[in-house]
């Protein structure tokens, strides 16, 4: 075990994990943030995706070792117009069905329009491919995105 | 046993867990005992008037309604919620939903006789009940407030939850609630009359009680449960079924920090550590050795081979009218159709999970329970404890499937086993791995399933098929459901078609395979639905006619699910300009659980010939339309769902193991693969049936006829893009 210092929401957490514990685990285990979820373990799903210096990223194939200084968001610390317009049409649109993989598709959604306020099918599709779905909302999350593009006025 | 039986066999499969179970293990004197009988009495928390077992009114106004079934995506919070808040004209922002704890006796399937979920039958079995619970809850809120003004109550309204008297008088249900607390309950309030719900059935009235917690990462899932001193447990599982443990060293899996210890349990190897990290790690650092003796080692190739042979062979009758076999001999032609469907895994976002708090006297346990009675009576069994020193909490469970309503209650049995094997005051999680989950088994049955049609004077004269697979029932506690050898749910759909066909038999031959199998969305029809609409468009293809006015030539028997096809057909027509540009349309029909949809989907061939599907239209008839924003998303998950399994789904064995592991090798539909859907809801005032299975089954199909009509032929062999193994 080694002590690491991890920022999460603006917040310094010391922990004392395993060099080699994925970021996912220790946000779960170690502080007790459970928002960001576990679906794979190999970056297939997306289920576990947290922003890293505000860039998505799916925590569950991320070693502690590696994080360094960088600020890590979760979904219990995600703000901003961008992420209020989603977790609306998200609401609005009642998007999710089981719920569990939602987290991540939100912090897909939400990386998406702070990057491209008015995003095409297409930039939809590049964006959130990597957020499986088992209960195929699909039809929705693409609809919330929208709604929240127009919302933001893109 | 008559068609009628066989629809219905599931629920009266689930049935037998009443008799089965409850009957023997569970008097009715320590249910009033257990820790989940008192969590709805009144007098706790904000609830100041609990009339039954199913609402709760506080001093706030806040109505919570205690919902016997399991939400996991299908909607049952809503959906019951909202029978409640119908006859009570409540204020929908105050209504809030919960699950109701494990107590067979209140909390029952009316369908199954033991508190449960499956057959898509929450909202069907609920409907009276939950309207009623909420009538009587609205009765006496209204007497309350009869007494207090001293007026009639027939002269007292309610909408939105404000109780109004004509001379100016008004209240909230908070204000009465003490009051009503008082009071009889009747014993059979009066219920709205249809005309004048304002919830049910009206688009939009109610918005999902759980959209807003799962937006935000608040919404608590058993994977999210935490206490001080918990253990979470992995469990090394032979890699074939049926494997046993021979031996085991844990000199490594115990150097690993963090774990805490190992012990041997029925399912494995069983890895106590701090967090799932180091059980990870203390499980890869296992050395078993285990003992294939009795394990299945067969391929699924030699599966599928042994299966053919068989289905050349005339099986046990599960279906039969006139004589199929004379009318095939004068036949113009016969046409021949051998449809192979693989091992699919159901994979919920969220893998099997659970927690047990054990003290050695009683017991919690939390998880995302869908046949509570089974697993509560399964924990306390093996606790050694009497039901009632044993709660059982239900969770929300990210997404099912099928997969958390197991015949053999094997996920309860692995949680206590764990909770025993390290002893009493150590709280446990028990977590599966995607790769367990994937890899574990409980799979929806390989099946063959060989057809022959015949023709003449341009007409389908006889139908004759021979389906060949595992039983989901055989070996299991509800193994009496199986009658004359038939396993229903193996054949459903299949032994009985809406197509009026003067010359019919449907028969069936079960295997006997080392592999678990269990109902998967939409159980038989999963399979049975591709067969039979992919055929009976082959066989109007090849007498001329058109796929949808050749349904319905054969449905004049059958006029709902001629209804759903018309509604299609047009909903399609109307939607935009046909099919252009090398995008064909195919179309399906399919009853299951009572509920009847119809599906058309326009495809084109992307690259390798693989599908791509453009959109699809759906109409569905589910009795009465409860919610229908959350008939429109079942209808696009189910789709999505039968579409990605048909596309992709493919548990291969080779020599016995499990090949796919997780999502890179059990490719799963991803948005850009997901069509557009239109969804119709065809008015109803037949008793609602239920939603959450029955989208499924026609998509495959609409798919593969579209895909006849590009010139790409039907596939016959699942899953449709077989490269992706």
């Amino acid at each position: 075990m080694a002590n690491y210092n991890v920022t999460v929401n603006g917040r310094v957490h010391s922990v004392d994990v395993e060099a080699d514990t994925p970021l996912l685990w220790v946000l779960r285990d170690a502080i007790g943030l459970t928002g960001t979820k576990f679906g794979c373990g190999i970056a297939q799903c997306g289920a576990c995706t947290v922003f890293l210096d505000g860039r998505p990223l799916r925590s569950c194939s991320l070693p502690v070792s590696a994080i360094g200084s960088a600020q890590v968001t979760t979904i219990e610390g995600l703000s901003g117009r961008e992420a209020e317009a989603v977790q609306r049409a998200w609401a609005s649109r009642d998007v999710p069905q089981c719920g569990y993989c939602q987290s991540g598709q939100v912090m897909s959604a939400v990386a998406l329009l702070r990057k491209t306020p008015k995003p095409s099918d297409r930039d939809i599709d590049l964006a959130m491919n990597g957020n499986i779905c088992r209960c195929a909302t699909y039809v929705r999350i693409r609809a919330a995105i929208k709604d929240a593009a127009v919302t933001l006025g893109g | 046993m008559t068609a009628h039986d066989l629809k219905l066999s599931r629920r009266a499969a689930l049935r037998g867990m009443a008799g089965l179970v409850i009957g023997v293990a569970l008097p009715l004197p320590a249910l009033a005992q257990s820790g989940a009988a008192r969590a709805f009495q009144a007098g706790s928390g904000v609830a100041a008037f609990v009339p039954n077992a199913f609402v709760r009114v506080g001093v706030d106004d806040t109505v919570t309604v205690l919902i016997k079934h399991i939400e996991f995506g299908q909607g049952p919070f809503t959906g019951l919620a909202t029978l409640v808040a119908e006859e009570m004209d409540a204020d929908w922002s105050k209504v809030r939903a919960e699950h109701a704890p494990a107590n067979a006796e209140l909390y029952k399937n009316l369908a199954f006789g033991a508190q449960g979920t499956g057959g898509s039958t929450a909202i069907a079995n609920s409907y009276e009940q939950m309207r009623k619970a909420g009538a009587a809850a609205r009765a006496m809120l209204v007497q309350a407030a009869a007494e207090a003004w001293r007026v009639p109550a027939s002269e007292i309204t309610i909408e939105q939850g404000v109780l109004r008297h004509p001379s100016g008088k008004q209240g909230r249900f908070g204000e009465f609630a003490q009051a009503a607390s008082r009071l009889p309950v009747p014993a059979d309030p009066p219920l709205k009359d249809p005309s004048t719900f304002r919830l049910i059935g009206r688009d939009h009235a109610v918005a999902r009680l759980d959209s807003a917690s799962k937006s935000n990462g608040t919404a608590q899932f058993t994977i999210d449960i935490r206490e001080p001193g918990m253990l979470t447990v992995l469990v090394a599982r032979p890699p074939r079924f049926g494997g046993k443990v021979a031996s085991f060293d844990d000199k490594a899996a115990r150097a690993v920090p963090g774990v805490v210890d190992v012990k041997q349990i029925s399912s494995g190897v069983a890895i106590y550590a701090s967090g799932f990290w180091p059980a990870r790690k203390g499980r890869e650092a296992l050395r078993v050795t285990w003992d294939d003796t009795g394990a299945e080692r067969r391929s699924s190739d030699q599966l599928i081979a042994e299966y053919r042979a068989l289905a050349r062979r005339p099986g046990t009758v599960a279906g039969a009218h006139g004589d199929a076999e004379a009318a095939l001999a004068r036949a113009e032609r016969v046409i021949e159709a051998e449809f192979v469907f693989p091992y699919l895994a159901h994979a919920p976002m969220e893998p099997l999970d659970g927690f047990l708090r054990w003290d050695g006297e009683r017991a919690v346990a939390r998880f995302g329970s869908q046949l509570q009675t089974g697993e509560h009576m399964t924990i306390a069994k093996i606790l050694g404890l009497t039901p009632d020193k044993v709660e059982l909490e239900t969770m929300l469970a990210g997404g099912s499937f099928g997969r958390r309503a197991q015949q053999t209650m094997h996920f309860a049995a692995e949680l206590a086993e764990s909770a025993k094997a390290i002893g009493p005051g150590r709280p446990v999680k028990l977590v599966w791995t995607r790769e367990d989950d994937i890899r574990g088994g409980y799979y929806r049955s390989l099946f063959v399933h060989r057809f022959r049609g015949g023709l003449r004077d341009g007409k389908i004269t006889a139908w004759s098929s021979t389906s060949v697979g595992q039983s989901i029932l055989k070996g299991s506690l509800f193994e009496a459901m199986i009658k004359d050898g038939i396993d229903p749910t193996s054949v459903e759909g299949a032994n009985e078609l809406p197509y009026a066909i003067a010359d019919f038999r449907s028969d069936l031959h079960t295997t006997q395979v080392g592999v678990p199998v269990l109902w998967w969305r939409s159980v038989g029809h999963s399979h049975t639905g591709y067969a039979v609409e992919c055929f009976v468009d082959e066989l109007l293809e090849a007498t001329g006619q058109d796929p949808v006015a050749g349904r319905l030539a054969l449905m004049s028997a059958a006029p709902r699910p001629a209804r759903v096809l018309r509604a299609v057909a047009e909903l399609a027509r109307r939607s935009g300009p046909g099919p252009v540009n090398g995008r064909a349309r195919g179309v399906a029909v399919v009853e299951s659980f009572g509920s009847f949809i119809a599906q058309i989907a326009e495809v084109s061939a992307a690259r390798g010939g693989e599908p791509r599907v453009h959109k699809v239209w759906c109409a569905v008839d589910c009795g009465v339309a409860v919610n229908p924003d959350v008939i429109r998303a079942q209808m696009e998950g189910g789709i999505g769902f039968g579409l990605g399994h048909a596309l992709f789904g493919d548990v291969a064995l080779d020599e016995g193991r499990p090949v796919p592991a997780n999502f890179d090798t059990y490719r799963s539909l991803r948005i850009q693969e997901m069509p557009e859907v239109e969804v119709t809801i065809l008015p109803s005032t037949e008793k609602p049936t239920g939603v959450g299975e029955p989208g499924v089954p026609p998509i495959g199909p609409a798919v593969a006829n579209a895909m006849a009509r590009l010139g790409l032929g039907r596939p016959r062999r699942l899953p449709i893009v077989r490269e992706a193994v």
